[in-house]
């Protein structure tokens, strides 16, 4: 069921919130319309909160992929500037 | 002529250590003030007080200072910013409320608008001693409910629409709980562990949670000289009118049992939680 392309990647389990909400965003910037990005981050409390927010923006969460080593890939794709 | 001090602190003024010098609570719902009363308010202070006014830790607002032969004209000038004097002593006390589901994002429910309802039912209310409510809303509990005699938090229920769901799993990370699952392209809510916080539906990408609007209430929570943290003793509420039975009810069996002076959770511990809950149950059930 996984339809989707990647088109680029940001890691940002080298920061904490709130940073990691606003390093995922920024990566999102850079997107097209339309594009797709999978964001690396922790188990906890991004894994919780960074899905959300993107909802909040307004952009379309595809899949949360657990690479079963303590990081969860999320699958997004951008629908709004 | 002998000054009522019971009087005026029933009207809100509050006797300061400075003699004839009073303190003047004002009646504020859920911690909002328009902009027209808080001009009317630094006008006051500054004509009547010294200038200052002080944010009591209940979401009021206080001017001290205030002499005790301006009181009247204190209170009409007041009037014309929309201002009304608070109450003190042994009655129903300041509504507080978050910013609920109006202007938070974690909100479950309209905190003000229930704040509100419940001051035009309660607020000033002749009781045995003083009567606290609280509303917050969410499990993120920025008002404490539980610090009130009647506390009230926002929750939703919810339930998984299958047709809607992409299995993300963004649900089962966003729950605190543990109390959701995915297996065999189903999820599974266990509903022993769900709190009501509404995280998953918050999170779902495709709203594949439906939520309907609930509320927790706590009763007897104290936090003076004695603290307690209220206590759940039903299930999830589920309708306004609901609510309203229930907190009916609480007040009223503080005032049919209450001792003069003796808070809502001494009461509920010399007259027996089991005799509450029956009550509770009643009213629960309608």
């Amino acid at each position: 069921m996984a339809d989707y392309e990647i088109d680029d990647r940001v890691d940002i389990t080298d920061v904490v919130c709130p940073m990691t909400f606003v390093k995922a965003k920024v990566a999102m910037e850079e997107l097209e319309i339309g594009q797709v990005l999978a964001v690396t981050m922790n188990d906890g409390e991004p894994v919780q909160n960074v899905p959300r927010s993107f909802k909040e923006e307004g952009q379309q969460i595809l899949k949360l992929i657990d690479n079963e080593n303590g990081t969860y890939d999320l699958i997004v794709k951008k629908l709004e500037d | 002529m002998a000054v009522d001090y019971a009087a005026l602190k029933k009207g809100g003024f509050m006797r300061q250590k400075q003699k004839n010098n009073f303190s003047l609570r004002l009646q504020v719902v859920g911690g909002n003030l328009t902009a027209e009363n808080l001009k009317k308010i630094a006008e006051v202070a500054e004509k009547y007080g010294d200038g200052h006014v002080h944010l009591t830790s209940r979401q009021s607002v206080e001017i001290p200072f205030v002499k005790l032969d301006d009181v009247e004209e204190v209170k009409e000038e007041l009037a014309k910013g929309g201002c009304k004097p608070g109450v003190c002593g042994p009655r129903v006390r300041t509504v507080t409320a978050c910013q609920g589901n109006q202007i938070c994002p974690s909100g479950n429910i309209d905190t003000y608008d229930i704040a509100k309802k419940l001051d035009a039912r309660y607020y000033a209310r002749e009781l045995p001693h003083k009567f606290k409510f609280g509303v917050t809303g969410c499990q993120n509990n920025c008002l404490k409910a539980e610090e009130n005699d009647v506390g009230i938090k926002g929750a939703m229920v919810v339930e998984w629409d299958e047709p809607s769901c992409i299995m993300c799993g963004v649900c089962v990370k966003a729950c605190r709980e543990g109390a959701i699952t995915m297996a065999d392209g189903k999820i599974i809510l266990d509903t022993e562990k769900c709190n009501y916080c509404g995280r998953c539906a918050k999170a779902c990408p495709t709203d594949a949670w439906k939520g309907d609007t609930g509320y927790l209430v706590s009763f007897g929570g104290l936090f003076g000289n004695t603290i307690h943290r209220g206590e759940e003793l039903l299930p999830v509420v589920t309708s306004e009118e609901q609510l309203f039975r229930i907190t009916d009810a609480a007040i009223q069996f503080f005032a049919d049992n209450a001792k003069p002076s003796e808070r809502f959770q001494f009461t509920l511990e010399r007259v027996g939680l089991d005799k509450f809950k029956e009550v509770l149950k009643e009213a629960y059930n309608g």
